[in-house]
């Protein structure tokens, strides 16, 4: 204890305490901002990272809106769909009324038992004929997939189902909690209060078009074409092809038919981005300035040191000249620095947790894991060590014959 | 003597400039990082039609299901249906009202060589105009008859109107529109709301739309569902008259009510409604009605994304970690001249004197950092444009206010972070400084 000259150096920072307050609240506000962006970039990553189960990189979409008063909805669909899935490069296509991922889409609400007021669960609806399996590169787990003779013609203003749907593992399994997810096959759930659907096959993974939704891979294929004026085709394409294949199929589509726009081109990637924008933005904003703040806040403890072992020149060379070795004079400013620090890095785990108390509140955010806080205060501690490291150096250079110096 | 302060600010900065440069480099960090989260904010939180916002008032009325409210707050549903804006328009009993939907269509050029193109619009009341006050380029709205008729009138956007007309006045021409002839009755100008309050449904900052239709033209047309349409129970049978008359939610409504008065007036209207509705069978759940002005319905929209209010609070933690560092640099630059300042009090200087100095002194630090600052904001706004992409374009100009005030808070702040070092110097005695001469 008395090696470290603990008593000593405190009771100099007592007679100086303003400035040695300053850091330690920079340090504290520092590590609030840090364990918490740091917390904050972890959890967005984690959203970033998962996948929508679909082939990302190598499909495309694009709308198609019919007008005037010869359009027909019905031979366009099917024209168009044999069109594109004969194009070479192209491994399927389908038509959908939603694209996972891009943030608009149908959800319906589903229940085991048929009647009112009975619980109920949402999934997203994703319209699809017997392609859809193979375009949206899903595996039938448990099943089957559709076949042709299941496919039925949706009207406009049409407000039935058909009678099977595929369902994601992840949806049988939340509707049917007691039984394992492949007996959930030949079951019947209802659409609304009383609509009856039997599940025909169970799906691997795909998301919903909504990435912030907590139910995000409630999803249910439906086997429908829909007749609506304004629909999606979805491409899927052997790899590389995507790019070339774009401008190629909407050129196709556009002069095959004169009665209709073709708009919205867009890959599914571009789309991805899009969805996770603010998220990738907040990442990269946060990290800047964690860095940037912890860059301020060490460049303020180097500019406190070195004027504290500018004022000190005359003591150190004192304390140098009475047998001091360098080490000392080192050992003293890092002590010193320590302390602080210390001090610094409480005030900070108090209020680290108080921030995030906050955010939870206001912003419902996840409530920090413990570990953070320990892993910021080591960070802090580390920081303050290397930023008072520069200067306590020069002090250890600073020679004996100082001390008969004035000045 | 303000020169003479400022001479000596110069030198004093001159002398430790490695320092100074610190002190207005986290300064400048500290505003430019709170100005650029600030504008966003504040552009998010801006109040889109200021003279008018208090007697506008968006109407709520809840139609939701028996057994589970709209919104986990027992808040009313966000939008209307379509029998609540057919029935409460034929009320007129504010003294002007609009419901209104999104919906879109194809517009069919006149020449053979222009593209067919999809187009945004809005389905309102003739009231639409007059109320949110939109500025005209051209002609006006439609009559209130024309919107009952059902005639095939429509108010063009001034963008639309270039693109069709190539500027001039088209009032009076025809356009084709989801597949029929519709008279142009009105070119808007330049039309931007930050945000777009009438409907933030989906997304508060959609510009306004390319084409004003009459709200009847939905029945008349069967135009399709702009937005968003949410349903607690199916519609009862096929059809689009099927979906008109069910529970369905899609549209909205808003009111325009000069006082209090009014606003009662209003409320107490609603109220009756819904009892005469609940005695059709309507209406399961108590009565919850609701009429929000602009701000408070942007306030209940969270219009403000959590993310920008976030950032901000992190910035003005920064800007607190900036400044701390700065009271700490420059106390400890005064302490190294408590010999000067020793010496100048024995020649005379009055305390008055030497806290002055000191306050130039910082004073010039802060209006350096602030510049600076600005500058920084600017790329701050930049990088957020980069980040975010097209649709924040609306939400990262500066404009002279917050010039201005980042300036002012870069002074405000750096005087502030200076007082206490500047007091702190002004106190030393000077016959100690001397003595150790």
């Amino acid at each position: 204890m008395t090696q470290w000259e603990i008593g000593p150096i405190f009771r100099a920072l007592m007679r100086n305490k303003v400035g040695a307050v300053l850091i330690a609240i920079q340090i504290a506000v520092t590590m609030t901002i840090v364990v918490n962006s740091i917390f904050i970039i972890i959890e967005r990553a984690e959203l970033m990272d998962r996948t929508s189960g679909i082939d990302e990189d190598n499909s495309f979409y694009l709308t198609t809106t019919g007008f005037g008063e010869n359009f027909d909805a019905k031979s366009t669909a099917v024209t168009d769909l044999e069109m594109i899935r004969n194009t070479p490069g192209v491994i399927d296509a389908i038509q959908i009324n939603a694209i996972p991922t891009s943030g608009g889409g149908w959800s319906m609400s589903f229940q085991v038992e048929a009647g009112e007021d009975k619980p109920d669960e949402g999934a997203a609806v994703y319209m699809v004929d017997e392609h859809g399996v193979n375009t949206l590169d899903l595996e039938v787990i448990a099943g089957q997939n559709f076949d042709l003779s299941d496919i039925r013609w949706r009207e406009g203003n049409s407000r039935d189902w058909p009678d099977t749907a595929l369902v994601t593992k992840a949806f049988a399994e939340s509707m049917f909690p007691d039984i394992p997810w492949q007996d959930t096959v030949g079951k019947t759930i209802y659409i609304g209060p009383t609509e009856p659907v039997i599940i025909k096959g169970i799906v691997d993974k795909i998301q919903a078009p909504w990435v912030r939704w907590e139910d995000v891979e409630h999803v249910v294929l439906t086997p429908e074409i829909t007749e609506f004026s304004s629909t999606r085709y979805f491409i899927r394409t052997e790899a590389g092809q995507r790019d070339t294949l774009m401008p190629l199929i909407e050129e196709a589509l556009a002069s095959s038919n004169k009665q209709r726009i073709i708009r919205g081109l867009r890959s599914v990637e571009e789309t991805r981005e899009r969805s996770y924008r603010g998220d990738a933005a907040m990442i990269k904003i946060l990290s800047t300035t964690m860095v940037v703040l912890t860059i301020v806040t060490g460049l303020g403890i180097v500019g406190l040191a070195s004027f504290s072992v500018n004022r000190r020149k005359k003591q150190i060379g004192t304390r140098r000249a009475l047998g001091a070795s360098q080490g000392a004079i080192v050992r003293y400013f890092m002590v010193e620095n320590f302390l602080i620090s210390t001090v610094g890095v409480i005030l900070g785990a108090v209020a680290t947790i108080g921030l995030n108390m906050l955010l939870v509140n206001m912003f419902s955010l996840n409530a920090l894991d413990w570990y953070f806080v320990p892993a910021g205060m080591l960070v802090l501690w580390v920081v303050g060590q290397i930023a008072v490291f520069g200067p306590a150096k020069k002090a250890a250079g600073i020679p004996p014959a100082m001390a008969t110096r004035t000045i | 003597m303000f020169a003479y302060y400022l001479r000596l600010a110069f030198k004093s900065i001159k002398r430790n400039p490695i320092l100074s440069v610190l002190m207005v480099t986290a300064i400048a960090l500290g505003i430019g990082a709170s100005m650029t989260t600030i504008t966003v904010n504040y552009l998010m939180s801006a109040n889109p039609i200021p003279h008018k916002s208090e007697q506008l008032f968006y109407v709520q009325v809840d139609s939701w299901d028996p057994h589970d409210g709209a919104n986990s707050n027992n808040e009313p549903p966000d939008q209307i249906t379509w029998t609540e804006a057919t029935n409460l328009m034929n009320a007129k009993q504010a003294f002007r009202q609009s419901a209104m939907a999104s919906t879109g269509g194809v517009i069919e050029p006149e020449g053979q060589d222009e593209k067919p193109f999809m187009a945004s619009i809005r389905l309102a009341f003739s009231d639409f105009f007059p109320m949110f006050d939109t500025p005209f380029l051209y002609g006006s709205g439609w009559q209130d008859s024309a919107g009952e008729n059902r005639d095939y009138v429509v108010v063009i956007s001034k963008a639309t109107n270039e693109r069709l007309f190539g500027g001039e006045n088209s009032v009076g021409k025809t356009i084709r529109v989801v597949g029929k002839n519709f008279r142009v009755v009105g070119v808007l100008d330049e039309w931007v709301l930050v945000p777009r309050f009438y409907d933030v449904t989906t997304g508060a900052f959609d510009e306004t739309e390319e084409v004003f239709m009459p709200f009847y033209m939905k029945q008349e047309l069967e135009l399709t569902n702009g937005g968003n349409t949410n349903c607690w129970k199916s519609p009862e049978g096929e059809g689009f008259a099927a979906f008109l008359q069910s529970e369905c939610i899609n549209f909205q409504m808003w009111v325009e009510l000069r006082n209090s008065d009014e606003k009662a007036k209003y409320m107490d209207f609603l109220n009756n409604y819904v009892t005469e509705q609940k005695a059709l069978g309507r209406f399961p759940r108590p009565i919850n009605n609701q009429l929000s002005n602009v701000m408070e319905w942007m306030e209940n929209q969270e219009v403000v994304a959590d993310d920008a209010q976030i950032m901000m609070w992190v910035s003005f933690m920064f800007l607190l970690v900036c400044l701390l560092n700065t009271i700490g640099l420059l106390l400890a630059k005064f302490t190294g001249k408590a010999s000067e300042i020793g010496l100048r009090r024995a020649v005379g200087a009055s305390k008055t004197d030497l806290f002055l100095q000191h306050l130039v002194e910082t004073a010039v630090i802060g209006i350096a950092g602030g510049l600076f600052g600005l500058a920084l904001a600017y790329l701050g706004l930049e990088g957020i444009k980069t980040l975010y992409g097209e649709f924040v374009q609306n939400l990262v100009g500066l404009d002279l206010t917050m010039v201005a005030s980042a300036i002012a808070l870069a002074i405000v702040s750096s005087i502030l972070a200076g007082m206490y070092p500047t007091w702190r110097a002004c106190n030393i005695a000077p016959a100690i400084q001397l003595k150790s001469q």
